[in-house]
């Protein structure tokens, strides 16, 4: 443990947080990780919808989707969902 | 006592009383599902409600884990909550009762304390609560119709403190409490509101660095109980330890204030001691039994035995240094025990008060008493017998069995 933990005496009760749930970052607790063929994906956003985390999210502005790996948990729902097969799980 | 206030005699049974003091002291939300012998509360309750006479949500639920949930989340939003169980239901709500006390919701149960199936037993004792000690809920047990009343108000005091912050058990005696009438001295409407008063929010730090009220609110988000790590749930479990041994205080706080408007206390709220001063021989006891053993020990005391009693009402927090005081110069203790600890050292009581006692330079003789399995009765002949064999344990400074069982056929 490092000495910029706090003590019991100084943390809210009830793990009330002092940081936002987003900085706890997951991603690195996967095991395979998502890869995907652009040629292959039509950007349907199945996976987007089908991702249990939140982890795959539309960008409206360059008009595809991207994986954020800073909490994707490897689960590959995703890869099994896709109409196309266009995503490939990869072993870390 | 010149402040007492008038109050109004009201023939209660145990149960009704319960329903009534949540109904007095404002609660905003009842989510309950109805077991023997708890079941006149939800009745009641719901009562008030169908009749107007209250403002309270009452939510009906599926089950006790539903309706301890459902009491958990109302409490984080801020809101006075009540609700009540007992055996089984009391055993299904097990887990959340371990995130109530985590999530400092201070909720506050009534238990009809009921035996636990198999087989089947509808009767009073305290295997239900006694199996949740450890969940870090504040247990209260009373001894006749007048404490169900008063130790329901004064709970929402204690729960809602924010030194505390922690959920309350009121425990009465299945039928014994729960089912029968006494007249109950009971404190106007307004009193009640204005000594239960509107529930304080401490301050704490929310994840956008302000200080916010705690409590979940939209406009101020915070997450209460989430995830924690190796490297902090343990300091969260030591913040509610602390919080058990501030609510010592305060439950004694609580106890005087209310004695000022009532004229009526219950020891220092934490132990109620009965002609134990000079005592060489003692009982010590949880609940209703404490009336039938005072009989008992009023007997004794014209006979001229130096008898005496002692009854835990809060059995968590356990009050351990009242404990040892009032207990030191007693020369042998019977510990009576409503409830089982399979292949244990005795009973839950006796395991802890026996504990207490080791410190001491010199200890009295402590034997354990099982009694009341399944809401066997307890006669006054039975707490006579027990002081007998005291003064033999005395006589003969032998103790022929630690572990007894009363009103057992073998």
């Amino acid at each position: 443990m490092t000495s910029k933990e706090k003590s019991w005496k100084e943390i809210s009760p009830a793990g009330v947080c002092w940081k936002p749930s987003t900085e706890f970052l997951t991603g690195d607790w996967k095991t395979y990780t998502p890869v995907r063929d652009l040629e292959k994906c039509t950007r349907c956003l199945l996976c987007v919808l089908f991702c249990p985390d939140g982890a795959i999210h539309w960008k409206s502005e360059r008009g595809d989707i991207e994986f954020d790996y800073n909490f994707c948990k490897g689960c590959g729902i995703c890869a099994n969902e896709c109409p196309t097969k266009a995503i490939e799980m990869k072993l870390e | 006592m010149k402040n007492v206030v008038k109050q109004e005699v009201l023939a209660l049974n145990g149960d009704e009383a319960a329903a009534f003091a949540a109904k007095q002291s404002d609660v905003d939300i009842v989510a309950a599902y109805p077991i023997t012998p708890q079941t006149i509360i939800v009745e009641k309750f719901s009562e008030y409600v169908a009749n107007g006479e209250v403002e309270t949500e009452f939510v009906c639920t599926e089950s006790e884990h539903s309706a301890l949930t459902a009491c958990l989340a109302a409490s984080a939003t801020g809101a006075r909550t009540f609700t009540a169980s007992a055996s089984a239901g009391l055993a299904l709500m097990h887990e959340m009762l371990f995130v109530t006390s985590g999530c400092r919701a201070p909720v506050v149960m009534a238990i009809a304390n009921r035996a636990l199936s198999a087989p089947l037993n509808i009767h009073g004792d305290h295997s239900d609560t006694m199996v949740e000690r450890d969940t870090g809920w504040i247990q209260i047990y009373v001894e006749n119709v007048q404490e169900v009343y008063d130790s329901i108000i004064q709970a929402f005091k204690i729960a809602e403190n924010p030194e505390v912050l922690l959920p309350v058990i009121v425990g009465l005696d299945g039928f014994t409490l729960s089912h029968s009438l006494e007249n109950v001295q009971a404190l106007p409407d307004d009193i009640v509101k204005k000594f239960v008063g509107t529930r304080q929010l401490p301050l704490v730090t929310t994840h956008e660095g302000k200080n916010a009220p705690f409590r979940l609110d939209p406009e101020k988000p915070m997450t209460m109980g989430p995830v924690a790590f190796p490297n902090y749930y343990f300091e969260f479990k030591r913040q509610q330890e602390e919080a058990m041994r501030n609510a010592l205080k305060i439950i004694q706080q609580v106890n005087e204030e209310y004695a000022q408007i009532t004229g009526r206390t219950y020891g220092n709220g934490l132990l109620d001691s009965y002609r134990l001063e000079d005592a060489e021989i003692a009982i010590v006891c949880l609940g209703s039994t404490a009336g039938t053993v005072k009989t008992v020990v009023d007997e004794l005391r014209e006979e001229g035995v130096k008898a005496g009693l002692l009854r835990i009402r809060t059995f968590r927090p356990l009050p351990v240094e009242g404990i040892v005081e009032a207990l030191r110069k007693v020369k042998a203790v019977a510990i009576m025990d409503k409830s089982m600890s399979f292949g244990g050292n005795g009973g839950p009581v006796f395991q802890e008060v026996r504990h207490v006692l080791y410190d001491l330079p010199t200890h009295p003789y402590v034997v354990n008493y099982i009694y009341g399995l399944g809401g066997r009765d307890t006669s006054p002949k039975q707490m006579r017998k027990i002081y007998e064999e005291l003064q033999r344990i005395l006589q003969t400074k032998h103790v022929e069995t630690t572990i007894n069982y009363v009103g057992l056929r073998e």
